[in-house]
């Protein structure tokens, strides 16, 4: 069995599954009903300036009749007064000691109010605070939230206050409404914040409602942008963490991964690209708390497979995979081949290769099944028809390298090797 | 033993004769099914529909919800799309031939999202077409089954005014008259043909019979041209001693009873034999069974291997207790003051292949007699020979003989469906009155 607890700048949690600052970590009652669940950590829900919610607060981008491909939230922080908060805090931790209890904060932007909620906060015994730079709606039209984050001179003037004040453990939490999220992280962690967190919503309209012709969520008859998360934001996400994690300065901290993370798999895909823990919402949000049974099993099993003893036998493994494009090898070729024998004549992969990629497979009629196979000399290896195809493993990829020696395009470009000639 | 009425109560026929096939009962179920669809290209589903349905398309439409979009797709492919959907043999047809039967998956079905998309059109009597102005062409159309509405449709599209003759009261043909009622009700039939109708430029002349109230001359005379699609006849005869007997009854007259008369009007036996073994006397011998017969035993002159029903019709027939005797061919029936008692049959074995492909079936000298007092006779219909004849039409033993699919041997007379294929699905027919339809055109040189 392997070992899945997790040590973020001395917090410890028996996993590294945190529940994100949202409204499943808003109350006493949900957060002790996601550690009884086995929940590693949480991060309470921004505590900061008095607000009021409006009704209603979300909506969902469904797919091929998939429910919350992507979600989307136009809550603020929590609108709960703060000493009861704070109560319910102290509580929490006193009744599960081992586990991470992070506090999100967002206090009005000057010197004291982050002074003066950072105290309030230090004595309910949590054992860290997350800074919410990156809510993208309501609280930003109050020269808070996002910001904050999109301003890597504000930030970092944020931080610097908040780090005069805090005894503990400091996450700097990043907007992903920016063009990189790479200036604000620097400017953070020059500041002295002791770790990151990404990525928070992403701004959006989920949709729009085609009788009432209203975008949702509907408040009244009007609507606003709303923070998009769930699935949908995965790639975004991993991009984003891989640009920290390839940073000289950022990646000398340690980042808490969120975004779209459902599964074990995509925590391990968060932790390969630098990750110590992970954050989740919207999967909750969905499934509730019991999602975290299979998460801290399945990511034990696939430890155990590859041999992993801990999480940090992992943590940041692919980051050097991902590199510049000038740098891929341009001798490396592979192509299409369709196994017949699983091969179900859906063609699928003929249409998308015909209308819109390299006319690389064939058709031979038949009735009522065609026949599709692989044109070899045309196929330029793209996977479009691996990734369409519905069978697993009908239609793989089969490694012809033009030459064994490396090659990248400055050298091809210096030899003045030849381009297409189609 | 003997043959009556009333057998059940009400509630029972009712119980017995309800949908077969229940539609979804609400979206997302259809749509459940309707996103499991891969969306194929060049679908084998829609090779393998006679109409070519571009089922693909109608499905994604279902999913979209652009259900009238998916209901005009259907119909602009088979007018009977509803109809078709609750009688096709789709397990021969578009679902079997889905591709997730090769991952030995269930198929799409298909039947059951075309009629989710089809009843709202019926129901909620949506315009789905616009028919050209009149254009002063003139077309008979004599029969109101499939192949003659079918025609009659596209041709009222085009513009050309179409008067249909039909024998009976009712339009629909063998939809209205000769399928199991646990299929299509009579009322739905009607919908149907109300909605086939509602394009505008169909006139249907109910009870008028070729040859009674009026002659193929009268039809040549005053009208651009003609299309027959009068279908096929009674069931063919046994040619057995004691086929006169009372009790020997007809599968299509039997079913034909069942859907004009009410259920507990059609008398039915005890004991019950079915001689053949298609989709007709499946329709009989489960019918005969859901009016209350104590025993149906269906009888087939060849092995299950060569039965002509579809392994889920002949599983319907099972499920409802009917019996199966396999390689017994009828030699005599058995009577007793002028009623049938029982039916003999010779114990075949299979032989080699006859004209038809299959195994022919060759006398072992052995016999069974069963005890019945109805016998249905359900061994494939006859053609209108006489009729055909007489009209001077080319024919083969009464199935009238078409150049290029649907062109009779006299000028500006079409034909299709039953009365040329000698009879097989609704699909097929429909096609016919389409194809029929196109060759009209081009005969009055509209194309």
């Amino acid at each position: 069995m392997a070992d899945i607890s997790a040590n973020f700048l001395g917090i410890k949690s028996p996993n590294p599954f945190w529940l994100a600052s949202a409204p499943p970590t808003d109350k006493k009652y949900n957060v002790l009903r996601a550690f009884e669940a086995g929940w590693g950590g949480v991060v309470w829900k921004t505590l900061g300036s008095q607000v009021k919610n409006v009704s209603s607060r979300y909506s969902a981008v469904d797919f091929n009749g998939v429910r919350i491909m992507g979600f989307n939230n136009i809550e603020l922080i929590s609108d709960r007064p703060l000493d009861i908060n704070l109560k319910e805090i102290a509580e929490c931790v006193r009744l599960f000691p081992d586990r991470a209890m992070i506090v999100s904060l967002m206090a009005d932007n000057d010197r004291n109010s982050w002074h003066e909620l950072i105290k309030k906060v230090e004595d309910t015994g949590a054992h860290g605070f997350e800074l919410n730079f990156g809510c993208p709606h309501g609280m930003t039209e109050r020269g808070m939230g996002a910001s904050v984050g999109q301003d890597p001179e504000i930030a970092k003037m944020v931080v610097e206050w908040v780090m005069e004040a805090a005894t503990l453990p400091v996450i700097t939490k990043l907007t992903p409404n920016v063009h990189s999220v790479v200036p604000t992280g620097k400017a953070v962690v020059e500041a002295g914040t002791s770790a990151l967190s990404l990525i928070n919503t992403i701004q959006s309209v989920t949709g729009i409602d085609l009788d009432t012709l209203v975008p949702n969520p509907y408040v009244a008859g009007k609507s606003v942008f709303g923070g998009y998360c769930g699935p949908a934001v995965k790639p975004i996400a991993l991009k984003m963490l891989t640009t920290i994690s390839q940073d000289g300065t950022t990646s000398k901290v340690p980042v808490s991964g969120i975004g779209g993370i459902s599964t074990w798999k995509d925590a391990a895909e968060f932790m390969l690209l630098g990750a110590t823990t992970v954050q989740v919402c919207t999967a909750a949000m969905k499934h509730g708390f019991r999602i975290v049974e299979d998460m801290c099993e399945g990511l034990n099993n696939w430890m155990d497979e590859k041999g992993f003893a801990t999480i940090y036998d992992f943590i940041g493994k692919s980051v050097p995979t991902i590199t510049h494009w000038e740098d891929l090898d341009i001798n490396y070729h592979h192509v299409a081949k369709i196994n017949q024998d699983k091969c179900i004549h859906c063609g699928l992969c003929y249409i998308a290769c015909e209308d819109t990629s390299h006319q690389s497979i064939s058709l031979t009629y038949g009735k009522p099944y065609n026949t599709y196979a692989i044109k070899e000399e045309e196929c330029v290896g793209c996977n479009l028809c691996k990734l369409i195809c519905p069978v697993e493993n009908c239609i793989t990829m089969e490694v012809r390298r033009v030459d064994d020696e490396y090659l990248n395009w400055k050298e091809f470009q210096r030899r003045g090797l030849p381009l297409n000639d189609h | 033993m003997s043959i009556k009425n009333n057998r059940l109560t009400n509630e029972q026929y009712d119980e017995n004769f309800s949908d077969i096939h229940p539609p979804f009962e609400n979206k997302e179920a259809a749509l459940v099914e309707a996103n499991r669809c891969l969306f194929c290209y060049d679908a084998p589903c829609t090779k393998s529909c006679p109409t070519s349905i571009n089922v693909p398309k109608f499905i994604k439409q279902i999913t979209t919800e652009n259900i009238k979009g998916s209901a005009l797709t259907i119909f602009n492919a088979n007018i009977f799309g509803g109809g078709c959907s609750r009688v096709c043999p789709v397990e021969k047809l578009c679902e079997g031939s889905c591709v997730y039967n090769l991952l030995h998956e269930a198929p799409i079905p298909i039947a059951k999202l075309q009629r989710y998309s089809t009843e709202k059109a019926i129901q909620d009597k949506w315009k789905l077409f616009e028919r050209k102005p009149s254009n002063g062409k003139r077309v008979a159309v004599v029969g109101a089954g499939p192949a003659g509405l079918s025609c009659a449709h596209v041709l009222s599209r085009e513009g050309i005014d179409v008067t249909v003759f039909e024998k009976e009261s009712k339009g629909g043909g063998l939809m209205t008259y000769g399928i199991a009622a646990y299929k299509v009700t009579p009322a739905f039939c009607q919908d149907e043909v109300d909605f086939i109708t509602s394009l505008g430029g169909i006139e249907i002349k109910y009870d008028h019979e070729l040859g009674k109230q009026f002659s193929l001359q009268d039809l040549q005379r005053d009208f651009d041209a003609v299309y027959l699609g009068i279908g096929v006849g009674l069931a063919n005869k046994l040619s057995i001693p004691g086929e006169e007997l009372q009790g020997v009854e007809d599968a299509i007259r039997f079913i034909y009873d069942i859907r004009t008369r009410g259920y507990g009007n059609v008398p039915v036996g005890d004991k019950v034999i079915v001689i053949g073994m298609g989709m007709t006397a499946i329709d009989a011998a489960t019918q005969a069974k859901r009016l209350g017969a104590s025993e149906v035993t269906m009888v087939y002159r060849r092995s299950e291997a060569e039965k002509n029903c579809t392994q889920v019709e002949l599983d319907i027939a099972k499920l409802d207790g009917c019996k199966m005797v396999w390689l017994a061919a009828p030699k005599e029936v058995l009577g007793e003051e002028g009623k049938a008692k029982a039916l003999v049959c010779d114990i075949m074995k299979l032989g080699a292949p006859d004209y038809s492909g299959k195994p022919s079936p060759i006398p072992t000298g052995e016999t069974i007699t069963i005890e019945a007092d109805m016998i249905i006779k359900a061994t494939g219909q006859r053609p209108f020979e006489d009729l055909v004849g007489q009209n001077q039409i080319e024919h083969n033993r009464g199935k009238i003989i078409v150049r290029d699919k649907v062109s009779t041997t006299i000028k500006g007379v079409f034909a299709g469906g039953d009365c040329v294929n000698g009879g097989k699905e609704v699909v097929d027919a429909v096609q016919a009155g389409k194809e029929g339809a196109e060759a009209i055109f081009s005969y009055l040189g509209l194309q």
